[in-house]
Parts: C-alpha cells; structure tokens; sequence
C-alpha cells in the first residue's frame, strides 16, 4: 500500500476489527477492507451504498452475472488485485470455476449465453475507450438485453471503474488465492456492506 | 432494477462537498481531471487513463508539494470517482439515445 495511512491508520476499534478478521479467516485483511474502513465516512461507506446496490440490489442479472462483469471490467482495466477478487467470487456464484476462467482468459473464443455476451464487450469497450455510443448499445439491446439490464450493468460498471483505480493508484498487494477465497465467501454472504 | 443514483449523487456531494483535509477546489480539479499543479495533474491523469502504470514516485512526487498522506488519499478518491462518473454517464447518454427514452 503507497499511503501508510491506509495499512495502519485507521482508529483502535477498527484496528481490534481487523484483528478478528485475520483470527476467523486465518487470511491477511484484503487491502479493498484497508481502504474502505479508513475515514469510511469520505469514501467507504457512501462507496459501499453504491457497490451494494449495484451488485446486490434487485436486478434480473443473477449475482455471478454482476461478479463476472465486475471481473470482466477489473481485467481491462488490467487490475489484477479486482480481477482476482471478483474472478473468485464469480466462481463461488456460479459453482462453476472453469466457465469464469475462460471467459477472463478469452471472451471471443468461450461459448456465452446472450444478452450476457454482447454486454460484456460493450463495458469492456466502454472500459477501455471511456465511452460508447447509441450503435454499441443497439448491439446489446438486439443481443436480447432490455435497457433496464443494461442500466443495471452500467451499474456495475461505475462501481469497479472506481474500485480498479483506487487498488493500482495506491498499489493494492495481491495475496494468494486462499485470501480471495475467504473474501468471496464473505461477499457471497454479506454482500457489500 | 437497480438504481444507483440516489446513492451515486450522495458519494458524489460527499466526496466533492463534505469536510475534507485537501481544499475543495483540488478535490473538484481531482474529479474533473483538470487545473492542477504538476506533478498533481500528473497523478490524477494516470489515475483517469492508466491506473495500472501508476508508480511509488507518482505518489512520493506528490508528496513533495507539500500534501499530506490524506490529501494524496482524498484527491485520488475524487479523480477515480470522476473519471468512472464521465464513463457512465457518456453510456447512459447513448443508452437513451438508442432508446429514445430517459
């Protein structure tokens, strides 16, 4: 982490919080629970009332659908500490550890179902350029989406287009998978709040 | 149906409106990407386009303005938060477009 303050400046309580993190989990504190908990009243908290309605709030994207696409944005956006994070979770979601590899690995070359497929080229595009245009959407609304799924993956989008920045801006470490395990299975259960 | 806006305006009024260590005006700079002092409009650039090539002198750079650990903090927050509201924002605009519809 580039900013001493967000490994070790947080206040005693939360400090007493990380240590039952690390005693339950037996897993380091993924640095994303570093950050949001640091005067979570500037970013975390108003960040998580975002995230969680993005990923877990009514949508008829199912959750590994949202874990995917989150996944699918941190890896244009060459995050790898998000790209892991959200692979994980997608896994846990889906059961299914080897569909979610694929598509990371090479999305032209994986079988997906439609309109999952056309939207996530169209935030990967969105990802990579910063913008699309009405035709971009076209092809996903011709793909089956309605407007309200794709307003529910931009959603998604925004959340891990902040997310991304903020773990490579302030050098976020990657742990092994074990980690990312216990993180998902905590996201899995609780969501982001 | 999700819907974020309610929860995006208030992260946006708190992270550009709110108490703050860094002033108002670099936090605001922050999040439109533009009027800051170098090596600030450096950090918050790469921060926009490039996260992923974002060094330890970026920050340390930084740092030799003058600015505390939690301004460099606050300022990041904004330019990350910034760029992700152009993106999205830019979509929504062409998803109406495409609909026809708000």
């Amino acid at each position: 982490m580039r900013l001493r303050i967000l490994d070790s400046g947080h206040s005693f309580g939360t400090k007493a919080l990380f240590a039952l993190i690390r005693t339950v989990s037996r897993q380091p504190v993924l640095d994303v629970v570093k950050l949001v908990k640091y005067r979570a009243d500037f970013y975390g908290e108003p960040m998580q009332g975002v995230t969680h309605e993005a990923m877990r709030g009514p949508s008829t994207w199912s959750v590994g659908d949202r874990e995917l696409m989150a996944a699918f944005v941190a890896k244009t956006n060459q995050c790898e500490f998000c790209t892991k994070a959200h692979a994980a979770v997608a896994q846990g979601a889906y059961r299914d550890e080897k569909k979610v590899s694929a598509l990371l690995s090479d999305l032209d070359a994986t079988a997906i179902e439609e309109p999952l497929g056309a939207t996530l080229l169209m935030l990967g595009k969105l990802t990579r350029e910063h913008t699309v245009d009405a035709d971009d959407i076209r092809v996903v609304l011709a793909a089956g989406a309605s407007p309200q799924q794709i307003e529910d993956a931009l959603a998604v989008c925004f959340s891990f287009n902040v997310i991304g920045r903020l773990a490579d801006a302030f050098g976020f470490f990657v742990p092994g998978p074990k980690a990312f395990e216990a993180g998902a299975k905590y996201l899995l259960a609780r969501g982001y709040r | 149906m999700s819907n974020i806006k309610q929860a995006r305006n208030a992260l946006t009024s708190r992270i550009l409106e709110g108490e703050g260590k860094a002033s108002p005006s670099d936090r605001r700079g922050a999040f439109n990407n533009s009027g800051l002092v170098e090596p600030l409009g450096t950090l918050v650039d790469k921060v926009a386009r490039h996260a992923h090539r974002i060094t330890d002198e970026d920050i340390a750079a930084t740092r030799k303005l003058g600015l505390s650990e939690d301004q460099v903090f606050e300022i990041v927050v904004c330019a990350a938060i910034g760029q992700a509201s152009r993106q999205y924002d830019a979509a929504l605009a062409a998803l109406k477009d495409a609909t026809g519809k708000e």
